[in-house]
């Protein structure tokens, strides 16, 4: 037994950097997942810190079979810190209670985690004698630290992503489990069970090391610039939002459609143009925009009576009401009760409803397929007219004038094809770059001067110069979207080709 | 006779399909019925014996069968103000071929955008609202402002002065076609097509744009739809005495791409190959619908038999066993089950095919036409199949296929995710009608689903696993089969005379099975029993 004690001194420092590495994941998620990651680490250090004494405190319970239950403690925390991060990424789109959830996640695995050191000491206390013991566990204990604390931030989340950091910990801390039931064999009864259940919890933990592919795959990851905090296929579209320094991103199908640092230039331009030219913007459509960040802009107006938001995918909706950081970003609109929501195709609703509103805005992901083009044509825009109220506005995002110059105006074109005015407008949005839309009403009309409402972006004179197109942006000739021909889809697709 | 599965493949859609298929154990079959037309009923006409009526009624016009023909005979009468009409048909839901379910079709499901002349379906169109201006465009709506230059997009059609509504004209993309592991736009095979292809596709083009444009003395095209309003020019009928093949190496067209197309359309609207087909007729296909857009709806052509049918209150299940002209009339025989019941009726239209015809006025000599089988597979999906290439299109065709591939029913309507239901036709093209028909008649739902699953997974190998349910419909008697010698041809011109009160009206009337045609051999026959009146014509 002697001779193995230095290799039982490694194990301290590897159980040690499990532990840290599980604390940073937990960390780490919150403040991805709650924002504010000073009070989120403040609370989970502080959290893990107090579970660790319970786990300490809780070890004087356990007098038999010490070496057996090492290796049963050292299975367990493999098994719960190994799937705490997929565990809380999983969770925390579906989860109403994601902080309960996080905060038993970090307190059980501190528990068990304070149970391995009184455990292991008490194991070699028989050779060694009390001093040299403190002394040796605790340096390699807090060395073990060290080594997590460095390797966390320059190798682990880079290289790895935080999901597969969270299994590849486990698996070390299964392997110290298992190495357990040879080290330790003199003094252990029933290895054969033990071993069996290693093998369990190794298994468990190689499936999710391969199934992490399905939250995030690897070339996934490679996509995308910024760490990926959350990830799943809806039957409609992949939804993917990543994190950064300057804030969330989220991509449906590998297209960006927003980033928080400047989303609301996008959202302010969309939306209160509409507002403000409209006569009595009382009842407002909002068809795709599923994110709720012109949700946001249009609740802003006390006159607002009711919005009708059609989005075809319940998942992104759910996720905008749910998920803490998008719901933070939309100001909790869909907790608003002039909030109604339908998830349907919105050619398919378009055709069958018969109420008419006041405002419109037309926020669907660029037309890149077929199945999106129709949602531009002049059979789409004519079924939309039948459902305005007199004097009511049209908002229509019109993907790049200066990018997509054939695509813009064959949709500006395709509106008046339609029968409505149109005025077309641009502005900057520093993640998409120059950015068009149009402005539409059933008879001609002035472009609107202010916003009645405050705003970070739009003020009264860049209000006004959004309706002016430099040369290079200006009109050109191009046919008209129908839905037999979908012109627009081939424009789109040429015009975007060039540029990626 | 139930083949194995290995045999049926083998049957139907080649040996190489059979032993791609045997790899490995399939998944079992999804379920489903076999639809097919009442054949057995039908064939108590071959039998001949009597049944006696168990009642006598008189009628204005008695109106045997209920499809396009029939139903539009029923619509002219009703807007003449004739309104003591009966119309029989011997299927439980009326619409012939031209019948669907409520959401997708069983047989024709599009019609090809009116010319001027055409002014029957113009008027049918119009009624259904299918133009910019009618019921079916958005309320309220004025035609564009056509500015900067904009050419106006909507296919105009003269005479009712607006375009047709574009929710009716087919939603792009309208059709692609599958070669090895991939899908391209069109029909005609572009990809890795040599430069001689090319020359040759360019050469039949003009072929074809050149009959387009022809007129003969009297101002005529050489192909109108109805085809009665075309020429008889000889140089234009001489076209019907040879087959399409031979029209075809007549000029040198070789390339197998370009053949395949050709024969892919003779065996799409004629369900016959190339060597069977009269050059007139394939030649009419091409240049007919030269450059005109598609109408079409989510349950194909079953809109346009809804619409009829409202002019026709139709007795559906009754067959008309019998026509027997008389002094004052013709004395009509219908059956339900065992009961029986006669008609004294002043004329009679009989809107059914010549080979019923046969059957039902046996005092009337007639013409033996040929008719070509078919098999339409409704394949609900529970999620669209994927494709590498081109996206799903309206149309989905396998290139080099014995299949015709499939329609996707709700192309038209938009939801382009979620459950659909993949209509998939299948013409049995061979050499003897008879054969074929043994041959459509000898396999069963199950045999049918396989040959459709089979030939689909070629390009869509997980379709079994999608697949929820696969109704099958056989059709003995689908189409008429314009063979050469046939549409120009004097029993074809005979069978359309008025026999003794009895008026004709079916769409073989005109040697090709086409729904115009079938419109306007009901509405003319109408017009021939209303001796009078103004034409619709």
């Amino acid at each position: 037994m002697t001779n193995r004690t230095p290799i039982l001194f490694l194990n301290v420092l590897i159980i040690a950097a499990c532990g840290l590495i599980y604390e940073l994941l937990a960390g780490t998620v919150a403040s991805y997942v709650l924002g504010d990651s000073v009070t989120q680490f403040s609370l989970i250090i502080g959290l893990y810190l107090s579970a660790l004494g319970v786990g300490a405190w809780l070890s004087r319970f356990l007098d038999r079979d010490l070496a057996a239950r090492f290796v049963d403690v050292e299975l367990a925390v493999a098994l719960i810190g190994g799937l705490s991060a997929p565990a809380l990424f999983l969770g925390f789109a579906r989860l109403e209670w994601f902080h309960l959830f996080l905060y038993s996640v970090v307190f059980v695995i501190g528990v068990l985690v304070g149970l391995e050191l009184p455990i292991l000491m008490r194991i070699l206390k028989e050779h060694l004698d009390f001093k040299e013991l403190v002394s040796r566990v605790l340096s390699f204990d807090y060395l073990g630290s060290l080594f997590a604390a460095v390797l966390f931030p320059m190798f682990l989340v880079p290289r790895l992503g935080l999901v597969r950091t969270s299994i590849v910990f486990g698996l070390l801390n299964a392997a110290v489990g298992l190495y357990g039931t040879w080290l330790l064999r003199p003094i252990l009864r029933g290895v054969t069970v033990l071993r069996i259940r290693a093998a369990i919890v190794f298994v468990i933990l190689l499936i999710a090391l391969f199934r992490a592919d399905v939250l995030t795959a690897l070339s996934e990851d490679e996509l995308y610039a910024d760490e990926i905090v959350y990830a799943s296929s809806s039957p409609y579209q992949r939804i993917v939002v990543t994190n950064n320094a300057a804030g969330f991103q989220l991509f449906l199908n590998s297209n960006l459609q927003f980033s928080s640092s400047d989303e609301y230039r996008y959202h302010e331009a969309l939306v209160h143009p509409a507002m403000s030219a409209a006569k009595t913007p009382r009842r407002v459509l909002i068809l795709g925009g599923g994110d709720g960040l012109a949700l946001r802009e249009v609740l802003k107006y006390r006159g607002v009576e009711s919005v009708t938001l059609v989005d075809l995918d319940p998942a992104m909706t759910a996720l905008s009401s749910r998920f803490p950081p998008l719901a933070r970003l939309n100001h909790h609109a869909f907790k608003d009760r002039r909030v109604k929501v339908v998830n349907e195709d919105a050619m398919i609703w378009i055709e069958k409803i018969r109420d008419t509103f006041d405002v419109a805005i037309l926020d669907f992901p660029d037309p890149g397929s077929f199945s999106l083009g129709k949602l531009y044509s002049t059979r789409f825009y004519r079924m939309l007219r039948a459902r305005l109220a007199p004097g009511a506005a049209v908002a229509v995002q019109c993907t790049s004038p200066l990018y997509a110059r054939q695509s813009y105006w064959c949709i500006v074109r395709t509106m008046e094809a339609a029968g409505l005015k149109v005025r077309p407008y641009q502005t900057t949005v520093p993640s998409f770059g120059v950015w068009g839309f149009a402005l539409a009403r059933l008879e001609p009309f002035p472009t609107p001067s202010r916003v009645a409402v405050p705003v970070r972006f739009l003020d009264d004179a860049t209000l006004g110069a959004m309706f002016v197109f430099p040369r290079d942006m200006q009109s050109v000739p191009v046919e008209i979207n129908r839905l037999d021909n979908q012109v627009l889809v081939r424009y789109y697709e040429d015009e975007w080709r060039k540029w990626s | 006779m139930e083949l194995s599965r290995r045999d049926l493949l083998t049957a139907f859609l080649g040996a190489p399909f059979a032993a791609l298929a045997c790899r490995e154990r399939p998944l079992p079959l999804p379920p489903g019925e076999l639809v097919g037309a009442s054949d057995t009923i039908g064939h108590r006409l071959r039998g001949g014996q009597a049944i006696l009526p168990v009642r006598w009624e008189s009628h204005d016009v008695v109106i045997a069968g209920g499809g396009i023909a029939g139903l539009a005979a029923a619509w002219r009468l009703a807007a003449a103000g004739v309104n003591d009409v009966v119309l029989f048909d011997l299927e439980p839901v009326v619409g012939g071929t031209s019948r669907s379910s409520a959401s997708y079709p069983w047989g024709a499901h599009y019609i090809v955008a009116p010319s001027p002349e055409n002014r029957v379906l113009i008027r049918l169109l119009d009624e259904m609202g299918v133009f910019e201006s009618g019921a079916g465009g958005a309320a309220g709506f004025s035609p564009p402002t056509v500015s900067g230059g904009l050419k106006p997009a909507a296919p105009l059609v003269t005479g009712v002065n607006a375009p047709i509504a574009e929710q009716f004209l087919v939603r792009d993309p309208e059709e692609r076609v599958f070669y090895r592991g991939r899908w391209y736009e069109g029909l005609y095979l572009h990809a890795g097509a040599s430069n001689e292809d090319l020359r040759q596709l360019k050469t039949f083009e003009s072929e074809i744009a050149k009959w387009a444009a022809f007129r003969d003395g009297r101002g005529r095209p050489a192909f109108a739809i109805p085809m009665a309003l075309g020429s008889d020019d000889a140089e234009v009928t001489a076209l019907d005495r040879m087959s399409m093949r031979d029209w075809m190496d007549a000029r040198g067209f070789t390339s197998p791409r370009l053949r395949w197309l050709v024969e892919y359309a003779t065996r799409d609207d004629y369900g016959a190959l190339m060597e069977h087909t009269s050059a007139w007729a394939a030649v009419f296909y091409f240049a007919s619908r030269e450059q005109r857009p598609v109408i079409t709806w989510p349950e194909g052509n079953g809109r346009v038999v809804a619409h009829l049918a409202r002019f026709a209150r139709p007795r559906t299940s009754w067959l008309v066993t019998n026509l027997a002209p008389t002094e004052s009339g013709v004395d009509v025989i219908a059956v339900r089950g065992d009961e029986a019941i006669g008609i004294h009726a002043r004329r009679v239209i009989f809107a059914g095919p010549q080979f019923v015809a046969r059957h039902v006025i046996p005092s009337r000599e007639t013409a033996r036409f040929a008719y070509g089988s078919w098999m339409v597979a409704n394949i609900a999906v529970r999620e669209h199949p994927q494709s590498s290439g081109f996206p799903e299109a309206w149309d989905n065709v396998i290139y080099d296929s014995p299949g015709l591939g499939y329609v996707v029913s709700t192309h038209q309507r938009g939801p382009d995710r979620g459950p659909t239901v993949l209509t998939y036709y299948y013409a049995l093209s061979g050499g003897d009608p008879r054969v074929e028909r043994e041959r459509l008649l000898s396999t069963g739902r199950d045999g049918w689903a396989e040959v459709a699953l089979a030939d689909l997974s070629r390009a869509h190998p997980e379709l079994r696993t999608l697949a929820t349910k696969i109704d099958v419909m056989r059709w003995g008697h689908a189409m008429v089969r314009p063979e050469p010698n046939f549409v120009w041809g004097e029993g074809r011109r005979r069978a359309a005379e008025p026999f003794r009160g009895i008026h004709f009206a079916n769409t073989d009337l005109s040697g090709i099975a086409l729904m115009e045609e079938a419109l306007y051999h009901g509405v003319r026959a109408a017009e021939e029993v209303m001796g009078g009146g103004g034409t619709w014509l």
